[in-house]
């Protein structure tokens, strides 16, 4: 109790705690709508695993990140990763941390689901054919071995952010983290078996626009509750996250148009996803117009690359490199660029006059990604030793619902017959094992 | 001429596809069907109510041949489907009386052999 009675002067203001109580649920809100947008992008018989993988994410994140994660990410340690400090939660209470004005416990929180949705965009890349089991035992260590030490240097202290470099909402950890740790992860569980050969369609349009308008609706509390206040960092990084979606969105037609004669929806719902996830790191730094052109500018990486990557053997199947990746690494670096004192009262890009800040920029967009995919592909291995990663073929055909779940997304019940509850285990045992 | 009818299982459906296209069989409908050829019941928990599907998901292909083609068709068909578990399916081949084909008014084997692609 020391350390929270010394800590008194810090002092709780309402409307932040109000706001940000707010945001939290916000973004929570966030994987739920991500697992049904990925699972309108699988096929019909990978519908519940494909969602499941995020609805675990919420199981396994939110229990590693209260024991360890927290501490690991947001405690005082070394510039690589946090001490040991804040494990099971201790001394995180309602004394605010040091530099913000909203109870530590809710910070804790807010923290929480961005680290439960950064776990759950990663299963993107092994949908459709990675063991449930396997899944879960990844995404408890990936969120403590990779996000953890991520957040840590970009918002809890670390080399990045001592450094001087700026990452308002997680281009670092969330989307540089994520999307670059989908890579490493669809090479080492390996392509679906039919892939390159088979077309793999998307089996429900409408799940995937539903997911991407919630996922923007979450991203207003991810970005507006990232400057932990409702001061001016806050209301500015809410609006660019209005602007930047809608002028990415635009983009994307236009790239649709050119390329294909048609706008498409699923391009769409891919280009508000891209749209945020390039404000994300962005969002409190620069002006409202030049948010808008980030949205130009970070639909043209993007989109070449959900055109190219197809064409590789590398079935990272939702493209979350490319969503994710890549349109991180362009808001980063995109800072470095115009970011603008006068808006967020911290420092200037370079066509402003500082050159430095796009080098500080320009060292986090090297240095996640390679920590992110390598910590990545040596866990994965490493989990490979212990266990197979994927379902073997014949489960692959079946579909994951059935084989991982024992239930199916669409079932018609017909020829369904109710097995008396107290014949249930013997029914289990005997069809079991099939 | 015969009708030759193929229930599979539905993830080898694409398989026999690809195994009838090597075989030169061009012409062919497909449609989802449920049935029960003897196999083990799967069983599936839905909030604590586990019941025995008993019916399960199957594929049906008929495809109407000239007599030449018949045995390529079964070929393709066990080729592309069997898995050596029971549930791989079955081929019935029946008698065809009389095939039009609409469009101009061709009959039979006319009927049953396919354009030849401009």
């Amino acid at each position: 109790m020391s350390v929270l009675t010394l800590a008194q002067a810090a002092e709780v203001n309402a409307g932040d705690t109000a706001w940000m109580l707010a945001a939290t649920a916000l973004v929570l809100l966030m994987t739920p709508a991500l697992g049904l947008f990925y699972a309108g992008l699988v096929r019909s018989k990978n519908t519940l695993n494909t969602f499941m993988m995020s609805v675990a994410a919420l199981a396994v994140v939110t229990i590693a990140w209260a024991l360890v994660g927290y501490s690991l990410a947001f405690d005082e340690g070394t510039g690589f990763v946090g001490g040991l400090g804040h494990t099971f939660l201790n001394d995180v209470g309602f004394v605010p941390r040091d530099g913000t004005t909203i109870p530590h416990l809710l910070f804790m929180a807010f923290q929480a689901t961005f680290c439960i949705l950064t776990t759950a965009l990663v299963s993107g890349a092994v949908v459709e054919r990675m063991r449930f089991g396997p899944f879960l035992v990844f995404a408890g260590l990936w969120s403590v071995c990779v996000y953890a030490v991520l957040a840590h240097w970009a918002f809890g202290g670390g080399w990045l952010q001592a450094n001087g470099t700026l990452d308002f909402a997680g281009g670092v950890p969330v989307e540089m983290g994520s999307g670059f740790s989908a890579l490493a992860a669809a090479l080492v569980v390996g392509a679906r078996k039919d892939y390159g050969r088979q077309a793999f369609l998307p089996h429900n349009a409408v799940f995937v626009l539903v997911g991407a308008g919630l996922l923007w609706f979450g991203w207003f509390g991810f970005n507006g509750g990232s400057g932990f206040s409702t001061g001016n960092a806050s209301v500015l990084a809410f609006t660019n996250t209005l602007l930047t979606p809608a002028c990415a969105l635009m983009t994307w037609f236009v790239l649709d148009l050119v390329r294909g004669r048609q706008v498409t929806a699923i391009g769409a719902a891919t280009a508000i996803i891209v749209g945020c996830v390039g404000i994300t790191p962005a969002a409190g730094f620069v002006s409202p117009i030049w948010a808008m052109v980030l949205g130009v500018v970070a639909a043209l990486p993007s989109y070449a690359v959900i055109v190219l990557r197809p064409r590789t053997r590398v079935d990272e199947t939702l493209d979350v490199l490319a969503a994710h990746g890549i349109a991180g690494f362009t808001g980063i670096l995109f800072i470095g660029f115009f970011a603008q004192a006068d808006w967020n009262g911290l420092s200037d890009g370079l066509i402003y006059g500082n050159a430095a800040q796009l080098a500080d920029q320009a060292v986090a967009a090297v240095a996640a990604p390679a920590y992110a995919f390598a910590a990545t592909y040596a866990l994965l291995r490493l989990i490979g030793r212990f266990t197979p990663l994927r379902a073997t073929e014949r489960e692959e055909a079946l579909g994951m619902d059935i084989v991982q779940h024992g239930e199916e997304a669409y079932a018609t019940g017909e020829g369904a017959i109710l097995v008396a509850p107290d014949s249930g285990t013997d029914a289990r045992a005997g069809a079991g094992a099939r | 001429m015969k009708l030759v009818i193929g229930i599979v299982r539905p993830e080898k459906a694409n398989d026999v596809l690809e195994a009838l296209y090597r075989a030169e069989v061009r012409g062919f409908s497909i449609s989802r069907v449920q049935g029960h050829g003897g196999e083990l019941d799967r069983v599936e928990t839905y909030r604590g109510t586990t019941v025995k599907m008993g019916l399960s998901e199957k594929v049906r292909f008929e495809i109407a041949v000239s007599d030449s083609f018949v045995q390529p068709a079964i070929d393709a068909l066990c080729e592309g489907a069997r898995t050596d578990e029971v549930g791989d399916g079955k081929i019935f081949v029946v008698p065809l009386e009389r095939v039009v084909r609409i469009r101009t008014g061709e009959t039979d084997d006319l009927a049953v052999t396919p354009v030849a692609k401009s």
